[in-house]
């Protein structure tokens, strides 16, 4: 009887061992990207929303298994194809000016570390908050002399990417007060009021019923710490903009455009409800 | 709030059942094993093909397969409107007679997955996803 | 030829001789399926890579036929025999003529 037993046993331990690696593996499961990078995607909710939230969830948490480890090696993660396309648009010389990013900025490495964790941010001269995509146009327009970009467009989304890389596994840490608070209330108040014929707030689906299905889709908490994000729908990047326009239109209202100062605001406020999670984009989503 | 991608699974499973419509099955597909197998019987073991239950959008599926000592391996997707893949043939420098890819799926369906094994004979293995829609705008 | 095509392939730099290694490869491309349509309601022709070799000093690794139902922006990883010092060669066919390739070389260590 001792070998049965011991076989028994052994089969135990190993289904206990199995268990236990697979619920880790789904409940508490962490983001490291290329075995360095360690994000923060489960931090205690900013002092701004302690009435309404304790813990501040990155969406790759409520990622199937086989989503979230397109994000875990850059070789994997296909937002990074778009990353190696800015990466030569930086060094591209347009506009009458005759510049590329680099003339001015030099490498991105060390001039673009730490700047997506802190926008969208006050820009003194221009006396209103600035967005990255912002930036990057006022950059385009004055400094090189060149075209704006769309808002969400490709190129846009792309060197948003780029930027955003230099920042990966850095808090968000956008400002509210000072300068910037008008904006941000005016962001807060858009994120809890009601839009379209399904009345709906952006809070009604991200912070009421997070971890919940709507039909088949499990609801994140709408961070945009991991943007701009690889989406598996239409394999590109896609903008904050871009987003909020969708999450808008599926309450079936007119949507407020990419780049108008209601959406600056919104994104604002909830880049700041993320405060605290780490710098992710490019991510995948679904 | 507590919640649990277990939890979001069953939630997901259950609503597969609830809501599972006949596959489609095109005879492209079955003309296609016919044209990789000469018509030949199939066994069951010798192939691993490897796919999510459920995939969380259609137009990225992360699947594999493994059938060690193939020379080839053929991967159709059975309700795509055409069902061909790819198909794998390995050669001498193959280090293993595996890969991996990213595929789309129209819909829940079956994968499948044919091996021509070192024998000459041939292996098939089988795994239905189910390709879930989005939440609001789909 | 396909507009913004790129390859991509990550290979060790070295390698015991006789190892196993695994080598993962992409190459950016919209893939079309031939099975969308456009604004009008025309049908998008087809627009694919339809097929990717892989060879070690000469020799196949890997030779696979793509077909629509591979995603954008096609993702292949695989395993080769590394018996000794060589270069590997990636090519992929674009359904309008086009060939692209790129080549790593390993080291035995």
């Amino acid at each position: 009887m001792t070998k049965p037993m011991g076989k028994t046993l052994t089969a135990i331990a190993l289904a206990a061992v199995a268990f236990g690696t697979v619920a880790s593996a789904d409940e508490s499961a962490s983001l490291v990207v290329n075995g360095d990078i360690e994000m923060v995607t489960r931090t205690a909710a900013p002092a701004h929303l302690s009435d309404s939230l304790d813990e501040v969830i990155s969406g790759w948490v409520f990622r199937s298994d086989e989503t979230q480890e397109l994000q875990m090696d850059d070789f994997d993660n296909p937002g990074m194809i778009f990353v190696d396309q800015a990466l030569e648009q930086w060094e591209m010389v347009e506009g009458t000016k005759d510049k590329s990013c680099a003339s001015c900025h030099g490498d991105v490495e060390e001039s673009m570390a730490g700047v997506r964790a802190v926008y969208p941010k006050w820009n003194d001269s221009q006396e209103k908050v600035y967005t990255m995509a912002m930036q990057i146009n006022d950059c385009r327009e004055m400094g090189m002399g060149a075209d704006k970009w769309k808002y969400t467009g490709g190129k846009m989304a792309a060197m948003e990417a780029l930027i955003s890389v230099q920042s990966r596994g850095m808090p968000v840490n956008v400002a509210i007060d000072g300068p910037a608070e008008a904006t941000w209330e005016m962001g807060k108040e858009l994120y809890y009021t009601r839009t379209g014929q399904l009345e709906l707030s952006c809070a009604n689906c991200h912070e009421d019923n997070y971890g919940n299905m709507i039909r088949a889709d499990h609801l994140s908490q709408g961070q945009i710490n991991g943007f701009p994000t690889y989406r598996l729908k239409n394999a590109k990047l896609n903008t904050v903009h871009a987003r909020f326009k969708g999450c808008v239109r599926d309450t079936r209202a007119e949507t407020f455009k990419p780049g108008s100062d209601d959406f600056v605001a919104l994104e604002l406020y909830v880049a700041s409800r993320g405060n605290g999670l780490s710098v992710e984009g490019p991510s995948v989503r679904n | 709030m507590e919640f649990s991608r277990r939890d979001t699974l069953a939630m997901g499973l259950g609503a597969a059942v609830v809501t599972v419509l006949p596959f489609r099955v095109s005879a492209a597909a079955d003309d296609k094993i016919a044209e990789f197998t000469g018509g030949a019987e199939m066994s069951d073991g010798g192939i691993t093909l490897t796919a999510p239950e459920i995939a969380e959008n259609g137009n990225t599926v992360p699947i594999s397969v493994e059938a060690p000592g193939a020379t080839a391996i053929l991967v159709l997707a059975m309700g795509n409107p055409t069902p061909g893949v790819a198909t794998f043939n390995f050669g001498p420098m193959a280090g293993s007679q595996s890969a991996s890819t990213r595929i789309r799926l129209a819909g829940t369906q079956d994968v499948v997955a044919v091996a021509k094994l070192a024998d000459g004979s041939f292996a098939k293995a089988s795994s239905t996803v189910k390709v879930t829609i989005g939440g609001c705008g789909g | 030829m396909a507009s913004g095509v790129k390859p991509r392939v990550k290979v060790p730099k070295t390698a015991a001789a006789g190892d196993v290694v695994t080598i993962k490869s992409l190459i950016s491309h919209k893939m079309e399926s031939g099975q969308r349509k456009d604004k009008e309601g025309n049908l998008i022709p087809r627009s694919i890579i339809n097929r990717f070799t892989v060879e070690f000093n000469g020799q196949s690794v890997l030779d696979m036929t793509m077909e629509p139902a591979i995603s954008t922006n096609p993702y292949v990883q695989f395993e080769a025999k590394v018996p000794e010092a060589g270069e590997f060669v990636f090519t992929w066919y674009d359904d309008d003529g086009s060939v692209y390739d790129t080549k790593k070389k390993i080291k035995i260590a």
